[in-house]
């Protein structure tokens, strides 16, 4: 039986100033896919995944998350779609809890200490719940992150380097993460280097090069990129 | 609605938090009126006559702290994109925030009143009508207030900015708030102080009511 | 390069004849107003002034509405364009005003109700002028100019009631808006002169605030070469 397209993008164009970030980007997703999606630093990955997530607009293009389009339906479309972004959407001084319980109020769900804390320990931050994210060092901020992108039970997952700022035990946690998200059936993109995790874990892939897309395919045939001096890029433990 | 209270919530909740900021605030808006009335010289008739005048100019200087203040937090780690993206409805985003700084400003405003009692002898037994007064003048002062913090949180010169794009904007506040003011100290034998509380109503009513419609549009791309 | 277009510029030569025209006849031609003697010869230029400072910004209004209903650029580089002579006006409408009070009250300002009002647009309309400047992102400052022109707009018939209310208390000091019908003529030749110059000029104005837009977002989409390798469709295998 033929899944359903999640997410198709047709020729996306975005531009800041005079510089094209993203040029002609057109691809398909499935329903239910894992894809990792990478190029080198600059090449557009974090730009289309924030048009994906309806945080900025394409320029020229047009996007379908579910057979919505992102313009027309963009509220129906943001219940759908989650965003790991590079900033971590948190506020300061307020704590683990409280952000979390913040968000709930919006989302219409549970905004209970009991339900929230548990949303913290599927991140490893249950006992520092209480805690002013102020405090909090980058890769606790990250998990916390994860955590509130979680709570929106989206359809679509977008995640933004979420190995980022994590430690070992973090990088396991987030490949658990990916799992059970590709158990319940939910679409993700994923935009990271550290390339032979995510063929690893990964059935799809795209590569951006200066804004276009240069590969769409299986994860194992990606082409192996390139650094500087020719050698892969580094690897994830 | 439900985006409004939890808005609402989320800033009374932040701007608790952020409480040493509120009391600096004030020291700010105090050391204003002193200042005043070094500016003034010593005769306290004048200070008298013009002590309205005097708290609302410094209730006008502290409130930019305050509004700007109010969105630090929201830029920060882009919180405010976090939630208009799960959606969030800005318009509710809007009034939770300017209700909020509402709260704010007029709780500013009664902690000034004891200040300019003391340093210009300037007092009143209508404490009612003061406080309604003050309500009407910082609801004028928030809604405008907040729609603009919101554009100059983002730009370079945000300290600038502000006051540039709010003061000729709320000219009216501060006329229609200091006349009122003034009659409740100096004595009202004619009655005009309605027309002025209706001035404020009106403007008040006229800025809620664009600055929802208009917040959308400067906070999202 | 193209050379600006004509339509305009004859626009503005058109205006500053007739303006000349206009302020020569009133300077010379018509007759010394009786109380107030030769300095109220300003009001050919001040009355006219005023009716198209105002005009000016109910245009820059016109485009700010219409640049949020549409998103078409033009409206933003003409609302840049409109904002800029509104101000310009104001701020002449504000000197001309204080040239007629010093000698005829002794001060330089008198706060007037509609001076008043103009001194503050000068500053609310000069912010968003300078707002202008501090925002990088062409798409936000347009949109964040239009919001910003719409709401300080909708402000100024409620500055120029509060302030005429907050003036009544005081000696009133009147600017004098009526001139007999003697005077008529001056008037309205001026008034069209000034309205054609600043027609002309915003348009003018509008077509260099497009052309640095233009610039500065830059040049349209680069060439497309082919560069996937595979298909666009994600391949692999059976859904």
């Amino acid at each position: 039986m033929p899944r359903m397209i999640a997410v198709a993008a047709s020729g996306v164009c975005r531009r800041y100033g005079r510089r094209w970030a993203l040029t002609d980007v057109t691809f398909e997703v499935p329903e239910g896919a894992l894809v990792m999606v990478t190029g080198r630093n600059g090449s557009g990955k974090s730009t289309l995944l924030r048009i994906l997530a309806t945080a900025i607009r394409a320029d020229r293009g047009t996007v379908r998350i579910l057979d919505l389009d992102v313009r027309e339906d963009r509220d129906s479309v943001r219940r759908k779609v989650a965003l790991l972004g590079h900033r971590t959407h948190l506020y300061e001084p307020l704590t683990a809890l409280e952000n979390l319980a913040a968000r709930a109020r919006f989302l219409g769900a549970d905004p209970r200490r009991g339900p929230l804390l548990s949303r913290l320990e599927e991140v490893g931050l249950a006992d520092r719940g209480d805690d002013p994210v102020q405090a909090f060092s980058a890769g606790m901020r990250q998990r916390l992150a994860l955590a509130s992108v979680l709570q929106q039970q989206a359809r679509v997952v977008l995640l933004d380097e979420p190995y980022g700022h994590l430690d070992p035990p973090g990088f396991l946690l987030v490949d658990g993460l990916l799992q059970r998200l590709r158990r319940e059936g939910t679409t993700v993109l994923m935009a990271t280097h550290l390339v032979n995790r995510g063929r690893n874990l990964c059935d799809r892939g795209l590569v951006l090069e200066a804004g276009r897309l240069a590969y769409a395919g299986t994860a194992a045939q990606m082409p192996q990129p390139l650094g500087a001096d020719g050698a892969g890029f580094a690897e994830g433990a | 609605m439900k985006d409004l209270l939890a808005a609402l919530r989320k800033d009374l909740l932040l701007q608790w938090r952020g409480r040493a900021q509120v009391i600096a605030i004030f020291a700010f808006g105090a050391a204003a009126l002193l200042l005043f009335s070094f500016a003034i010289g010593p005769d306290s008739a004048a200070l008298r006559e013009h002590a309205a005048g005097f708290l609302w100019l410094g209730l006008l200087l502290a409130s930019t702290l305050a509004l700007a203040e109010s969105f630090e937090r929201e830029m920060e780690e882009q919180a405010l994109e976090g939630l208009l993206l799960l959606p969030a409805s800005p318009r509710g985003l809007y009034y939770g925030k300017a209700l909020a700084n509402w709260a704010h400003l007029a709780l500013l405003g009664v902690a000034l009143v004891p200040v300019m009692v003391v340093l210009y002898d300037a007092g009143t037994l209508r404490l009612f009508s003061l406080v309604g007064v003050i309500l009407l003048g910082t609801a004028g002062l928030s809604a405008p207030g907040t729609l603009y913090a919101a554009m100059t949180s983002q730009t370079r010169a945000r300290q600038t900015l502000l006051p540039l794009l709010l003061f000729p904007l709320v000219v009216p506040v501060l006329l229609a708030a200091v006349k009122a003011t003034s009659l409740l100290i100096l004595g009202d034998p004619m009655g005009q102080l309605r027309p002025w509380t209706t001035l404020l109503a009106a403007f008040g009513v006229i800025h809620w009511s664009i600055g929802g419609l208009l917040f959308g549009r400067v906070v999202e791309d | 390069m193209r050379h600006s277009p004509t339509g305009p510029k004859v626009l503005v030569a058109l205006g500053v004849a007739l303006l000349l025209a206009g302020s020569w006849w009133g300077l010379t031609k018509a007759p010394g107003e009786v109380y107030m003697g030769e300095v109220q010869r300003i009001m050919y230029v001040h009355v006219p002034t005023a009716w198209n400072a105002m005009l000016a910004l109910s245009f820059a209004f016109v485009c700010a509405l219409c640049f949020l209903l549409t998103n078409a650029w033009k409206w933003d580089s003409r609302l840049e364009a409109a904002m800029e002579m509104g101000v310009v006006l104001s701020l002449l409408l504000c000197i001309q005003g204080s040239i007629w009070a010093k000698p005829t009250w002794g001060v330089w300002w008198d706060w007037d109700p509609r001076l008043t009002t103009t001194a503050v647009m000068v500053f609310a309309f000069g912010g968003i002028l300078a707002l202008r400047a501090f925002v990088d992102d062409p798409a936000r400052r347009a949109v964040w100019s239009a919001v910003a022109c719409i709401v300080a707009f909708v402000d100024v018939p409620i500055v120029y009631f509060s302030v005429k209310w907050w003036n009544s208390l005081h000696q009133a000091q009147s600017t004098p808006q009526t001139v007999s019908s003697a005077f008529h003529l001056p008037l309205r030749v001026n008034a069209f002169g000034i309205l054609f110059l600043w027609t002309g000029l915003v348009a003018l104005r509008s077509r260099v605030a497009s052309l640095r837009l233009r610039n500065e977002v830059g040049p349209p989409l680069p060439e497309a070469k082919p560069t996937v390798t595979g298909t666009s469709r994600i391949a692999g295998g059976a859904s």
